[in-house]
């Protein structure tokens, strides 16, 4: 009797300690960066004209606001209306759904350095954009998609039936059914997805060091490359010489990327509330 | 009218749907079309298995970035996959429900935070902490396993935790009646019945630490060599296409598309391994 309770007490022993260490190194993590970073937030780093001296990050945050925005109204749609088709659309098993499906998942774990090159490949040397925002704005597009496909499907799927069975019931044709009593009722959840989808795209990386280049500035234009926010990060970290900006850009980064979580929970609360 | 707008949406509907069988054929078509004539042309077996990496002298051996990138996923798993299963574990059925509201969505912005963030902390905080510990430079095997171990977290303890969390009530209910304490019940009853769910979250994880670049290039020491220890640095396949890109050309260009090829592999096997497991969990 006695042995039983001493190893319940060992495994309860293990389970907060576990806890406690992921919520340490969570809070080491955001801790850090906070404290070494917020000192180093000067009103240089907003300058809108990047110099050698100032490493300014507003340009990359134009940068940053021109691809996300862009990527969106590419994603956003194909995501949403691949979504409908998935579960308003198509029969139960039939067999381009479940080829949808695999390939979705397949897109969802492929890392993004593989994304990089494949963006490169296509967007940069075989349709010549070259170094470009509209080259990572294409790849980016593809990454994100399954992302958005999977939460509005899901969001999709927690509409009651009643909904489309009261729509049909008073005359209303598929279509309409769809975008005036479905889609309207699966907002908030979708909006959660997508608002996800938005911090992916500015943590990315690797697959935009390669398709939107690192060019300083602000983009010239769609067919000219410039850097987003974490491309700006990983080059300052790369040049070796500017480490209280990179410090000042991973606060940026993360105020960012806090604001869109905290946003994402919102519309799911209200979502959940909705349905 | 009406119902040509129908259809029409419809087939508007269906094309959205095939862009992600399209994509994946693209990705598929280019990647392994500019990577495996590589692999040809130097050699399958000198390729996969050759030890030396020089690009100057046409030597494209990657066998150290596949043992690296072997080596930092085991790590992750070895550091990350306890903590995260115990924790997932805590959140289902140890956690005071106003912790809960504060640990989730902290683990949630865990999930979020950029790979290029962690890099840098790995940079400015592990790589002095392993350095001063151990000697060396610090940037190492164990770095990178600490680093992708932290960063699998958040993918571990979410899918987990679901998956504990859809077990049904009287599993557990059964085990207290049964005279069992509250850990047992939990240990011995819950994690069985959530094990397929707590091993797709395993995968998952390994599936984005083999895949991790960015975290990883900056804490690893990105040696081509075979590491003799785990203290030595370490390049994995990730970082060897994204430090040699910006300047490779020819040969040594479709090495590199050769090298993700092979990482695409890897991706392929880790994805079939768990569909597999869904389906399995499905049954």
């Amino acid at each position: 009797m006695k042995n039983r309770h001493l190893s319940s007490t060992l495994l309860r022993t293990l389970v907060w300690l576990a806890a406690g260490i992921t919520a340490a190194v969570m809070l080491c993590l955001v801790a850090y960066i906070l404290i070494k970073g917020i000192p180093n937030l000067k009103p240089s780093l907003f300058s809108f004209q990047y110099t050698s001296e100032n490493a300014s990050m507003m340009p990359a945050i134009i940068n940053t606001l021109i691809v996300v925005g862009l990527t969106l109204l590419a994603a956003v749609p194909l995501g949403v209306f691949s979504a409908i088709y998935l579960t308003e659309y198509s029969k139960r098993g039939s067999r381009l759904v479940t080829i949808v499906r695999m390939t979705a998942e397949t897109l969802s774990g492929i890392p993004s350095i593989v994304y990089g090159l494949f963006g490169y490949l296509v967007f940069n040397v075989t349709l010549g954009m070259g170094y470009s925002l509209l080259a990572g704005i294409f790849t980016l597009t593809i990454m994100v998609l399954p992302t958005i496909m999977r939460t509005t499907e899901e969001a999709l799927k927690a509409v009651p039936d009643m909904y489309r069975e009261g729509s049909f019931g008073l005359g209303a044709g598929r279509l309409r059914t769809v975008f005036r009593i479905i889609l309207p009722a699966a907002a908030p959840g979708i909006l959660s997805g997508v608002i996800l989808a938005i911090g992916r795209m500015v943590g990315e990386t690797a697959a935009l060091i390669f398709t939107a280049g690192t060019v300083t500035g602000v983009a010239k234009g769609l067919l000219s490359s410039g850097r987003t926010l974490s491309v700006h990060m990983y080059a300052l970290l790369n040049e070796g010489l500017y480490m209280d900006e990179a410090y000042a850009t991973a606060v940026m980064l993360l105020i960012l990327v806090a604001g869109l979580n905290a946003l994402s929970g919102l519309a799911a609360k209200r979502f959940e509330n909705n349905t | 009218m009406m119902k040509l707008k129908e259809a029409g949406m419809k087939y508007i509907f269906m094309l959205a749907a095939c862009i992600s069988i399209a994509a994946v054929v693209f990705i598929c078509l280019f990647l392994f079309g500019s990577g495996i004539p590589a692999m040809l042309k130097i050699g399958v077996g000198d390729f996969l298995s050759g030890t030396r990496w020089k690009p100057l002298n046409e030597l494209f051996g990657i066998l150290p970035m596949i043992a690296g990138s072997i080596y930092v996923t085991a790590g992750a798993i070895v550091i990350g996959v306890p903590i995260g299963i115990l924790t997932a574990i805590f959140m289902a059925r140890f956690c005071p429900a106003k912790l809960h509201k504060l640990l989730k969505p902290a683990i949630d912005l865990m999930a979020g935070i950029p790979s290029v963030v962690y890099g840098f902390f790995g940079l400015v905080v592990l790589v002095p902490m392993v350095r001063n510990l151990f000697g060396g430079s610090g940037k190492s095997i164990l770095t990178a396993s600490i680093m992708l171990g932290i960063m699998i977290l958040p993918t571990i303890i979410s899918t987990a935790e679901a998956s504990l969390r859809a077990v049904p009530d009287s599993y557990y209910e059964g085990a207290l009646a049964l005279g069992a304490t509250h850990e047992r019940s939990v240990f011995t009853i819950l994690v069985p019945a959530a094990k397929s769910g707590i091993t797709s979250g395993i995968i998952l994880g390994v599936g984005r630490a083999i895949g991790e670049t960015m975290a990883v290039v900056m804490v690893a020491g990105n040696q081509a060599v075979m590491p003799g220890s785990l203290l030595d640095g370490v390049r994995t396949l990730t970082a060897n296409i994204v430090l040699e890109m910006g300047y490779a050309a020819d040969l040594h260009r479709e090495a590199l598309f050769a090298t993700a090829v092979v990482l695409f592999v890897f991706i392929l096997i880790i994805n079939v391994s768990f569909s597999l497991l869904r389906k399995e969990k499905s049954k």
